[in-house]
């Protein structure tokens, strides 16, 4: 199987992931196309590495190291971000990024 | 056409349908039960590709931990509701032909790169937990030690910012 295919994948979803944040106005969704943005990368990496260890490069499997620490850094972010968002929402009342646009209040 | 192509040609599938779903549907609920599905075909990929470790950790981190922590923010907050006004069609316009323009020039531009192909077969052990461990621990030591300080941070960051 061609590699180009999961190339293909990957930029299909990275793309949707990018129409959602510029689409929506809803914080928590543009947090979860973030987060497929992520996964989209993710699964690239998984590939490449395949490739590659298909190819005769057995140590081109830490690549998948690489896929565990961006799920790590993924996991972190996504805790403050949530938290950024619960006291964004105790404070105005709702989640729509148009009110965050001006800082103040 | 092989048993694996037409594997993969259902998960990409169900990928893209569900990834789709996410930003189209109204109900936010609706959008993280998409999103949840879109997780489990990837994650059918992983094991597709030998990676049976991050299989297992993609299952439970993403659609086990994170899409629960939003499901549960979405619960707590009462945010079925839809709350976005329809005003200012342009901007979604804009947005959607933005992101396809994206898509054309990376297609475009990576449709003749020439890469070596998989193969299927060959070494399946390289994503099992015994080799993925001992490179972890050998040669990624480090990176694994300072991930432990980000949690730590992130979680000190989440109390703080969530006592407020």
């Amino acid at each position: 199987m061609p590699v180009q295919y999961y190339i293909f994948l990957s930029i299909a979803l990275f793309c949707i992931g990018i129409m959602g944040v510029l689409m929506r106005r809803n914080a928590i969704i543009i947090f979860m196309c973030i987060e497929l943005m992520l996964n989209a990368v993710n699964l690239l990496l998984v590939a490449f590495s395949k490739m590659w260890v298909d190819a005769g490069r057995i140590d081109a499997a830490s690549a998948q190291l690489f896929v565990f620490f961006v799920m790590v850094v993924a996991a972190a972010e996504v805790s403050v971000g949530l938290a950024i968002i619960v006291m964004m929402y105790r404070n105005t009342h709702s989640v729509d990024i148009n009110i965050l646009s001006r800082l103040k209040n | 056409m092989g048993i694996d192509m037409i594997i993969f040609t259902v998960l990409s599938a169900i990928a893209i349908a569900s990834a789709l779903g996410v930003i189209l549907s109204k109900n936010p609920v609706n959008s993280v039960l998409c999103m949840i599905t879109c997780f489990v075909a990837i994650a059918g990929h992983y094991i597709m590709l030998n990676a049976q470790f991050l299989f297992v950790v993609h299952l439970i981190v993403y659609t086990g931990a994170i899409m629960v922590l939003f499901l549960f923010v979405l619960m707590m907050m009462n945010l079925n509701a839809d709350i976005e006004p329809q005003k200012r069609n342009w901007l979604k316009y804009a947005g959607a032909i933005s992101g396809g323009a994206l898509l054309l020039v990376l297609v475009a531009a990576l449709r003749d790169a020439s890469l070596p192909a998989i193969q299927g077969g060959g070494n399946t052990e390289i994503g099992l937990v015994q080799n993925l461990g001992k490179t972890l621990f050998t040669s990624y030591v480090v990176p694994f030690e300072l991930s432990s300080v980000l949690f730590l941070s992130a979680m000190v960051g989440a109390v703080v910012i969530g006592k407020k």
